[in-house]
């Protein structure tokens, strides 16, 4: 059974409509992920799946389960977690209280694991325990990514939905947080992968969807569309009409 | 004026500075929350003090009916949505903090004397009764605005704010009342003497203040206050419901105000209007600290109560005028420092 | 029907109800014109606006203080003794005094945060308050009694029936003055402050200014509701001017519907009524006296902005078949145009521009040029920086380092207003159009720089002339981009597409010899791009300048003279659209590798 259905899924800005029956499945420890020009809707299908907006039409499954109008509460608690393209980390606070914030729902749930896990997933960054009394606001561009996957992990989710994790990040870095979402598949997590930078999406995810103006106009494993004519096209207009 | 009047003064003016600096503490961190200008803060003072009073007067207070009569409505919208939303599992606790609680409450005043109790015991009852109130208000009036501009939020806090001093006036009637002190005597400190309540409102604040500190800097609950007010969409992607964000700072924010009636209770006569010049020179306070630094609002709250206890002594009639034209410099300072052009939520 | 005969079945009712309500309803009326006339000044101020101050009963009661002061101290200063005496010269006195402390208040609060200028009345509010309670020469809490009756062309104001026609001309005149005033250029630089206030600044409008100026004119309605009740009252004290009529005041305003000129005389009345009607039944009710009204207005306001946070108007208006708004653009006159500097000629040029947010470089030694008569196009993939570069060009942001160049002028350091005033026009990528306002409005803003009329002229409609010239402007413009058909619908109303479109020609509005679009054809169809490309392809042949930031290379490469492309806030590449298109760093940085 895939972790992740997301049927017929539309949503509108006022009366704007900026997904159009969208419909994608992500497989239980797979990393499925969605490229796409920018404006195709990556960011909004993101959203709409954590409860962040409102859809105006489809139904989303996790685990089978019908998620009706799952708030983004009730996905946390699920066991879904959401990288957003901004990061979203707290500025003024430091490292280590970022993490124990990515907690804060197991905490209220019972677990205190919490300096444990927070072990473990300095193994993975090890950069960030080397600053982890810094304030995140001072943290460079690839610190503050890691700092943002990092939290995220200290939710133990089962699946994780990255925003373009490779924004504005130079290419050693990318590479960097590539590997890390490879061995974080290891691990057993499900990730859904949202990304411009296609190439390196496409080489590390199982199964691909391309996203333009709100509709999937292209889907299969990610062996045949790296080296889809179209997938080129619809990035760069070559071969276009002029 | 001579020396033993300016420590006399100076005295005055820090204990009532205190009052302003936590009440001052109480405003930022629920407009750095919530983006609500928490105009009815000063009520719960009010409130705090005259429930105390009733108690010791033998009367009952207003305030029972208040808590019982807004957990039935807490209750009943809380009940509709959580049917609405197929939740039934929220449903025993909706029952118990917003109906069980306020008969249990009830149950104790009815079951104990409380003239007869300790003072202790008077203010734990006078707590349980205002300090829910706080969060109870948050679910009616402001939680089905969160999305709301700032402006609009604080039409409603002023909403709020009349509807508690009219209750207020219901409950307390427009007689002041003032408490006796907690402990009688004074301290001699060579020429200066100090009495006794001006002791338990420096040392109750001081404590108060290593409490909320050690809240938001070493409690997860605290620092997932502080994420709300840093970053909401953060906090909401770790599971820091805004909801729940909003109730705990308003809960902090009751705690706060109740608590401090009940410390100058014994030090000025409060009546039911009392609280909100109360709370605006809190907020005078809060505004030295731009509504964002905690030691600067409450530095400036303080510096609020020393001109209030001079400027009563040098021209007594204009001891308001003074204090709230403190803010014209700091608006001056702010405006000179500020340069951009802001976009309206 | 139309909304003109309903205004005169209004003012008709007006004339006639004194003779037909008794003489306590006829007071109530005089009450109820009164707060009418401090409540227009906050739909003004709040519901247009966007700004709240608690302030407004402290202004009446300048008003009413100066009028009563003057006309019955016995001993004047020497430098007021001019005032002395009469009603009209302490009505002089009162709007001199609340000018000048609205002034005061204003610019010390309205360059901040939108929630200072209400705290920061309500300390004014509080302080006047006092003083007027402690002030000897205006009688303590006592109050100042004997303040003379007006004297209108000789005939004595001393009844309140022949009050009442005073009153309410006043507030007639205070609505029809607003209506104008909203109604007009400044107008809609006024209600951009609310929501839109970045684009108005790119637009060349002056919103602190805007702002400052409605603050006045609320500030002044209440004086003069100040001066009519002291000399209706022919008393005056504290009470009445207090915070929490103020907060009465506010109330009035949202209840009637805060953003509707007559919903300030509906909401004035229904609060006048309610209070009188809850002043007899509530103590009844309750067993005890006091102003338990209160509680009721509380919850009033906490249910009418949880319900209908628009207000009672919009409500009523419902009912009502209005035949609608203007529908026609009227003839007038061509504005006059900018000439265009010469084909050819460097219009922009940024030299090593760099901006920093904190720790991040968004920008790093940034270069390029535009000409007039060629399009330039900005590239890159997300997150290049290629916005933040648009707003440091466009004065919108401010470059850490490096500088910027305009028509030959060191623009690094001005505000968006004044180099829009200097040519360069723009649109924004996150759309910022007003929704509630008419396509052709939304345009029209876009014009405001070319007009040069002023608040007066436009309270007393004095400036039609002009008016209808920058609305034929913007209708050109409008027409020009292909919504012509869309004219007169709300702007939030059309397709995102069409929407960025709309910004296109509020752009052309301001008749500049820049254009700088960012991500025009985002959300466009394939027709409309061609369009689009058709009318920018225009644009150039005129001799304007046109900076471009795209991501739809298609329709970058067959319509761009030249290309940057931008990552990591840098440029990698620049040339013709054909060379760009095949360099090997451009076409990585948009697939990304991992090697």
């Amino acid at each position: 059974m895939p972790i992740l259905e997301v049927d017929d899924l539309c949503v509108s800005y006022g009366k704007v409509e900026a997904l159009h029956h969208v419909g994608i499945r992500v497989g239980e420890g797979q990393i499925v992920t969605v490229i796409g020009p920018n404006g195709a809707g990556k960011t909004t299908m993101l959203s709409s799946v954590m409860g962040l907006l409102p859809r105006s039409q489809g139904v989303i499954r996790f685990r089978g389960i019908d998620l009706g109008d799952a708030e983004v509460e009730d996905m946390v608690a699920l066991g879904v977690n959401l990288v957003p393209e901004s990061r979203a980390l707290f500025g003024e606070m430091s490292v280590e209280d970022n993490l124990l914030l990515g907690c804060f729902h197991r905490y209220r749930g019972g677990d205190r694991d919490q300096q444990q896990t927070m072990e473990e997933v300095f193994t993975i960054f090890p950069r960030l325990k080397e600053r982890r009394d810094q304030h995140a606001g001072t943290l460079s561009g690839g610190e503050r990514q890691m700092l943002a996957l990092a939290r995220a992990l200290m939710a133990k989710p089962r699946l994780l939905m990255l925003d373009e994790p490779s924004l504005g990040l130079a290419p050693l870095i990318v590479k960097e947080i590539f590997r890390v979402v490879a061995t974080l598949k290891d691990m057993g997590v499900s990730i859904l992968l949202v990304e411009q930078n296609a190439r390196a999406a496409l080489q590390i995810a199982d199964y691909g969807y391309v996203l333009e103006t709100g509709e999937v106009a292209l889907e299969g494993s990610c062996r045949d569309l790296i080296d889809d004519p179209k997938v080129v096209q619809s990035y760069l207009g070559l071969g276009g009409k002029h | 004026m001579d020396l033993q009047i300016a420590l006399l003064l100076g005295q005055d003016g820090i204990t009532n500075g205190a009052i302003y600096a936590l009440l001052s503490l109480a405003l930022v961190l629920v407009f750095a929350v919530t983006r609500v200008i928490f105009i009815p803060q000063g009520e719960f003072v009010a409130y705090g003090a005259l429930t105390l009073a009733s108690f010791q007067a033998g009367k009952l207070p207003g305030t029972l009916w208040l808590l019982v009569g807004v957990g039935i409505a807490v209750a009943m919208v809380d009940l509709m949505a959580a049917v609405r939303a197929r939740q039934r599992r929220r449903i025993p606790r909706i029952i118990g903090w917003n109906l069980v609680y306020p008969a249990l409450a009830a149950g104790l005043i009815f079951a104990l004397n409380p003239a007869e109790l300790p003072l202790l015991a008077q203010i734990l009852l006078s707590l349980i009764l205002v300090v829910p109130l706080g969060p109870m208000i948050y679910r009616l009036a402001f939680q089905p605005l969160a999305e709301a501009s700032v402006l609009v939020l604080l039409i409603v806090a002023v909403g709020v704010h009349f509807a508690m001093v009219g209750l207020g006036l219901l409950f307390f009637g427009a007689e002041g009342s003032r408490t006796p002190a907690f402990s009688d005597g004074s301290l001699s400190l060579g020429s200066l003497t100090v009495n006794a309540q001006t002791l338990w409102v420096l040392g109750s604040s001081l404590c108060l203040i290593v409490v909320l500190a050690y809240f938001f800097e070493r409690t997860i609950y605290g620092k997932a206050l502080r994420a709300t007010a840093m970053n909401r969409t953060g906090a909401r992607l770790m599971g820091i419901s805004t909801v729940m964000a909003g109730k705990l700072s308003f809960l902090l924010a009751s705690l706060i105000g109740a608590f401090s009636g009940i410390l100058i209770a014994p030090i000025t006569t409060v009546y039911y209007d009392t609280g909100f010049l109360i709370g605006l020179k809190g907020f005078v306070g809060a505004i030295v600290g731009a509504l964002s630094s905690y030691p600067l609002a409450a530095l400036g709250a303080l510096l609020v109560g020393l001109l209030e206890a001079f400027s009563s002594f040098w021209a007594s009639a204009f001891k308001e005028v003074i204090v709230f034209t403190l803010i014209i410099p700091v608006l001056v300072w702010l405006s000179l420092t500020t340069h951009h052009v802001e976009e309206e939520e | 029907m139309s909304p003109r005969l309903l205004i005169a079945g209004f003012v008709l009712l007006l004339l006639v109800a004194p003779h037909l309500v008794s003489e306590f309803h006829v007071t109530l009326l005089n009450y109820i014109g009164l707060y009418s006339i401090v409540a227009v000044g906050l739909v003004l101020l709040t519901g247009v606006g966007g700004l709240m101050s608690f302030g407004q009963a402290a202004f009446v009661g300048l008003g009413g203080y100066a009028t009563a002061y003057l006309t019955t101290a016995t001993s004047l200063p020497a430098w007021l003794a001019m005032f002395g005496g009469s009603p009209w010269m302490g009505l002089l006195a009162g709007i001199i005094l609340t000018a000048t402390v609205a002034l005061l208040l204003g610019l010390l609060t309205l360059r901040l945060s939108g929630h200072y200028l209400p705290l920061g009345t309500i300390a004014w509010s509080i302080s006047l308050y006092f003083l007027f309670g402690n002030l000897e020469f205006l009688g303590g809490h006592t109050g100042i009694a004997g303040i003379p009756a007006l004297d209108l062309f000789g005939l004595p104001l001393k009844d309140s029936r022949k009050f009442y026609y005073l009153i309410w001309v006043v507030v007639l005149l205070a609505v029809w003055l607003t209506i104008n005033l909203l109604d007009s250029r400044e107008g809609r630089a006024i209600r951009a402050l609310k929501g839109g206030a970045i684009m108005a600044e790119a637009m060349g409008v002056d919103t602190a200014r805007s702002k400052l100026v409605i603050f006045l004119i609320a500030a002044l309605f209440g004086c003069i509701s100040g001066w009519l009740y002291a000399h209706l009252q022919r008393f005056v004290n504290p009470t009445p001017f207090s915070l929490n009529m103020s907060i009465e005041y506010l109330f009035m305003a949202v209840l009637g519907g805060a953003a509707h000129v007559w919903g300030a005389v509906l909401g004035a009345g229904v609060i006048t009524v309610l209070k009188q009607w809850l002043q007899d039944w509530l103590p009844k009710l309750l067993g005890a006296s006091g102003n338990f009204e209160m509680i009721v207005f509380g919850l009033l306001m906490i249910f009418v902005l949880q319900r209908a946070r628009d207000g009672l108007w919009p409500i009523l208006a419902r009912w009502v078949p209005w035949q609608g708004a203007q529908r026609r653009v009227a003839e007038a006159a061509a504005l006059p145009r900018k000439s265009l500097p010469e084909a050819g000629t460097v219009l922009l040029e940024a030299r090593n521009v760099v901006k920093r947010f904190g720790g991040l470089v968004a920008n790093n030694n940034m270069n390029l040029s535009v000409r007039a008569g060629e399009i330039m196009a900005l590239i890159g993939p997300n997150g290049a920086g290629k916005s933040t570069m648009f707003n440091c060009v466009s004065g919108v942001d401010r470059a850490t380092d490096g500088e910027v160049l305009f028509c030959g002028r060191a623009v690094t350091r001005l505000d968006s207003r004044e180099i829009a005033r200097l040519g360069m026009s723009r649109t924004f990528q996150h759309v910022r159009l007003l929704p509630t306002m008419s396509v052709l409005e939304n345009a029209a803003i876009g014009a405001h720089m070319r007009g040069s009329k002023g608040v007066i002229q436009a309270l007393l409609h004095l400036e039609r002339t002009e008016e209808r010239q920058l609305l034929v402007e913007a209708a050109r413009q409008v027409e020009r981009v292909g919504l012509g058909g869309s004219m007169f619908e709300a702007a939030g109303s059309l397709a995102l597409g069409q929407q960025r479109t709309l910004e296109i020609a509020r752009a052309l509005c301001a008749d500049p010899c820049l254009l700088l679009l960012d991500e025009p054809a985002a959300g466009l169809r394939y027709m409309e791009k061609q369009a689009l490309a058709e009318l920018l392809r225009k644009l150039r042949g005129e001799g304007m300048g046109i900076l471009l930031v795209e991501h739809d290379m298609d329709f970058v490469m067959g319509l761009a003279d030249r290309v940057v492309v931008m990552e990591f806030g840098e440029k990698i590449a620049e040339g013709l659209p054909e060379e760009v298109q095949r360099n090997p760093a451009v076409i990585e940085a948009y697939l990304g590798g991992v090697e």
